[in-house]
């Protein structure tokens, strides 16, 4: 039970903690205030920078210059598009894992996870290969198609974790009612698992949009999501620090956001359900 | 109509053979109660006639008509499930009507049978809420209701009761009791509680490791076991058995007296021992009796007066005594 | 436990994902090590041909390869080391009663969104660059020289970035772990004598070693394909002190276009990658009986 704890060690704990997040936070930070300065202001000593004149400046010539708009619509379809495509796969695959366990579902679960062990670059050369000659090189279809069979075993995994607490009792209810397979999964599994689903595409989105492996390597001008439009700054370029933190900041915002919703599934579902 | 008929049914889970070939009869309209202590059997049974798991050999006829190679929903069955198994993203209405929904039954019929479900399990005022929103009690009549729209050929209950408190229990006994005779629908009832067996049944089915021990009305089970193993699952508290010399004076390898069928005397009977624990419910005392035939209990009246340490002597209702030969079959 | 009909359905649901993550697996991978054992260059068409342990003999040898594994080793024992000691005291920091903890939560896990080339391109610039860095202003506010810390330690440079892009995973799974800690069991051990610390050793520790397990296990699995830092921040440089592995077979197959000799160096990277993995499936599938 909840005990009495001393308002100083409170208090100390607290500047402690604070202090810390600060630290860590600050990168961050100090890339969104350096978006809302000039480029002459941003590039000022620390203190001289906060003192400074705010402004929008930097956001409208990311938008004008560099069409970022069509980036940040590159990386929702790829990561929302490679995500909804690895569920439909999924979907099938963990109710069957979940609810109709046979000798070898261990096995099969296992191997899946294997194929995520297996690191990038050993398959880099013949996926490269493979996508020029099929003409799928710095196409979002290409991104779509690589990122979903990446993060299918992670959905496949999580949905199996998510799938197995759902009692059998009530799928068998369903079928003693009359409920078809479709049925079954569409009317009782599909809308009880909708929270697991839900955080299921929350995390992998935010992998996917963060990847930045294939979205680098396979993709130019065209296709090229956010990771790879920013990762075009750490040329010359770079050095206008404040268009570069607009971009930045604009490009992480909307994944920040969905992250610090998604805290809680983010460790169940990067540790395979090991910890919860 | 509801006529279950198992022919030579058996179940294997790989090499474990969990039901040996078994015969049963379930006549329309009759209550069966299959009984057991965990493990026998009695829900796999109840998921075979189900359709929920396939039979490793021989036939379920429903009706007369074969139907082991049917799915579930082809059956005509509807089950209560242990844990209610209701669908807990819709309303009562919704659950209630699901079965009709899958049936593709048009909406107004459909929404006459819920009206109607719902007014036989007083569940009308609560037609809108979740399932999470309700007691324990009213799931378990949402859970029928479900089964009641489909009007079934039979209902089959896996355990219904096991989550309920004791007080509730007993009341949800009486309600589908209620129901049984309102209904006049076959009904297969799983429990491994035998007061429940007792209480409901017109006909009771003990299992014991997926073998069928005795067949019987409760009266029939309760004055006439065929077996030690039925003469000790049935009643309550349990029969008491005494093996060896005094046994076979009765000319039996053991015999089986029940709690209620002895007599206590503080001055003379057949039996001598020491009164260990006695337990006063008011309306009946049960004496845990040292004798040297081992623990006897004893059921005697609320008023009974006797305590812990004192010297008793119990003479048993011989026209009430069980005698069993060495492989516990009655004599 | 269940009928024949469902056997079958749920044989045909799993087939699609099975397929085509064998197709990804399989196809690929052996492609790879199909082209491992060949002379196969972008840029010499037409001079292909088998050539059996060569391009593994030049890939091993060529000494761009050990500086590369040490870099690697350095990189990835450097993160886990950070992330792991900083993760357990963050998570013990968190789990106090302190205000605003919710907070001071989102900030912390904050990193772990950035995206890596965000990161890294924050890091490079606004941190470490030695004109305009926040670093340089804070040397020069203390008196010191500017150090051009990409220049002269680009190895302890990338591993901080990355440490602190993994340091929010580690600290989340170890706090869900210490959260999941009975409080009955730290109240049984005060009633039995147990100090402060002694809770700690005794009791917090050993139920945290499972947790930090998992946390070494995944985060090595993804810190062997660390690329996005590399590439943006050094390019693999100065000379190739900061290349580990991962970014070495890319250089060899996307900008050498020396297939063969890509080919090899990746099918080096997935057996090491291999070793952890296995460590790895062992963890997760014990868990999975429970």
């Amino acid at each position: 039970m909840a005990r009495k704890i001393s308002n100083r060690r409170r208090v100390i704990m607290t500047v402690i903690a604070w202090a810390l997040a600060f630290v860590i936070f600050f990168p961050i930070l100090w890339t969104i205030i350096l978006s809302f300065k000039t480029e002459g202001n941003a590039i000022k000593a620390p203190w001289d920078v906060l003192t400074s004149a705010w402004t929008f400046d930097s956001y409208h010539v990311v938008q004008e210059r560099s069409n970022y708009f069509r980036h940040f619509m590159n990386s929702v379809v790829i990561s929302f598009g490679s995500t909804l495509l690895a569920l439909v796969i999924a979907i099938p695959s963990a109710w069957a894992m979940a609810f109709v366990p046979g000798k070898r579902t261990k096995d099969v679960l296992m191997w899946m996870l294997s194929t995520k062990m297996m690191p990038a670059v050993g398959v880099l050369v013949p996926i490269y290969l493979m996508f020029r000659d099929w003409g799928l090189l710095d196409t979002r279809t290409g991104l779509v198609i690589v990122l979903c069979l990446m993060n299918l075993p992670i959905v496949i995994w999580m949905l199996f974790t998510y799938f197995k607490e759902i009692p059998k009792d009530i799928l068998e209810a369903a079928r003693m009612d009359g409920a078809t397979l479709g049925g079954e999964i569409l009317y009782v599994l599909t809308p009880m698992a909708v929270p697991g689903i839900a955080s299921t595409l929350l995390l992998n989105v935010i992998l996917a949009w963060n990847e930045a492996f294939w979205t680098l390597n396979l993709t130019a001008a065209k296709a090229a999501p956010l990771t790879a439009f920013i990762a075009a700054y750490s040329s010359p370029e770079g050095l206008f620090y404040a268009k570069l933190s607009a971009a930045s900041t604009l490009a992480i915002a909307p994944i920040l956001i969905l992250g610090w919703f998604s805290q809680k599934q983010l460790v169940r579902g990067l540790t395979f359900g090991a910890v919860k | 109509m509801g006529q279950i008929t198992l022919k030579g049914v058996r179940k294997a889970f790989g090499d474990v053979e969990v039901i040996p070939p078994l015969d049963l009869e379930i006549n329309d309209g009759e209550f069966v109660v299959f009984v057991g202590p965990s493990g026998c059997g009695k829900s796999t049974l109840l998921r075979l006639i189900a359709g929920l798991e396939d039979v490793s050999g021989g036939e379920i006829e429903i009706n007369g008509q074969p139907s082991a190679e049917l799915p579930p929903a082809k059956r005509g069955l509807a089950m209560v499930f242990q844990s209610y198994a209701l669908y807990p993203h819709m309303s009562v209405r919704k659950n209630i009507a699901f079965p009709l929904k899958m049936a593709k039954l048009d909406q107004a019929a459909a929404k006459e049978k819920v009206d109607n479900a719902a007014r036989i399990l007083n569940l009308t005022d609560y037609l809108d809420r979740r399932p999470g929103q309700l007691s324990g009690g009213q799931r378990q009549r949402v859970a029928i209701g479900r089964a009641i729209v489909r009007e079934p050929a039979a209902f089959l209950f896996d355990e219904p009761l096991s989550n309920l408190d004791a007080a509730l229990r007993v009341n949800m006994r009486l309600e589908i009791s209620e129901l049984h005779q309102k209904l006049k629908t076959t009904m297969v009832y799983v429990t491994h509680d035998q007061v429940e067996a007792m209480t409901m049944a017109d006909k009771i089915v003990v299992l014991q490791a997926g073998r069928i021990e005795q067949v019987g009305s409760p009266l029939e089970l309760y004055r006439t076991p065929r077996n030690k193993f039925v003469a000790g699952f049935i009643g309550s508290p349990k029969m008491n058995f005494i093996e060896g010399d005094e046994a076979a004076k009765y000319g039996a390898d053991s015999i089986g007296i029940r709690p209620e069928h002895i007599e206590v005397s503080t001055t003379e009977g057949a039996w001598k021992g020491t009164v260990g624990v006695s337990e006063h419910l008011g309306s009946d005392t049960f004496l845990h009796v040292d004798t040297e035939y081992g623990l006897i209990n004893v059921r005697g009246g609320g008023e009974i007066g006797l305590h812990s340490g004192d010297t008793v002597y119990l003479t048993p209702d011989l026209s009430q005594l069980h005698k069993f030969d060495a492989q516990g079959q009655a004599i | 436990m269940s009928t024949q009909a469902s056997r079958s359905a749920a044989r045909l649901m799993i087939s699609p994902s099975v397929i085509l993550l064998f197709l990804w697996m399989a196809v690929p991978l052996g492609m790879t090590i199909w082209f491992s054992f060949q002379r196969y260059n972008l840029l010499m068409p037409g001079q292909g041909g088998f050539v059996g342990w060569d391009n593994y003999y030049y890939f091993l040898t060529d000494p761009a390869f050990f500086t590369a594994l040490i870099n690697t080793l350095v990189l990835v024992g450097g993160v886990l080391l950070i992330t792991v000691f900083g993760g357990i005291l963050l998570a013990l920091l968190l789990d106090q009663p302190i205000f605003g903890q919710g907070i001071v939560r989102v900030l912390v896990i904050a990193p772990f969104f950035v995206m890596p080339t965000v990161s890294a391109l924050v890091w490079k610039n606004m941190l470490y660059n030695p004109v305009n860095g926040i670093f340089a202003y804070l040397a020069k506010a203390i008196g010191l020289q500017p150090y051009d810390f990409l220049a002269h330690a680009p190895m302890l440079s990338i591993t901080i970035i990355v440490a602190w892009q993994w340091l929010p995973f580690a600290t989340l799974i170890l706090l869900t772990a210490l959260q999941s800690l009975d409080s009955e069991q730290l109240e049984a051990a005060e009633m039995d004598g147990a100090g402060a610390l002694s809770r700690f050793f005794y009791i917090m520790l050993p139920h945290l070693a499972r947790a930090a397990t998992v946390v070494i296990l995944i985060q090595t699995i993804f810190l062997l394909s660390t690329f996005a830092e590399i590439l943006v921040t050094t390019n693999g440089g100065p000379g190739n002190a900061s290349t580990t592995l991962t970014y070495l077979v890319y250089v060899q197959s996307l900008l050498q276009f020396d297939v063969g000799g890509g080919a090899a160096g990746g099918v080096v990277a997935v057996i090491l990658a291999n070793i952890v993995a296995i460590f790895l499936m062992r963890m997760i599938g014990k868990n999975l009986e429970a």
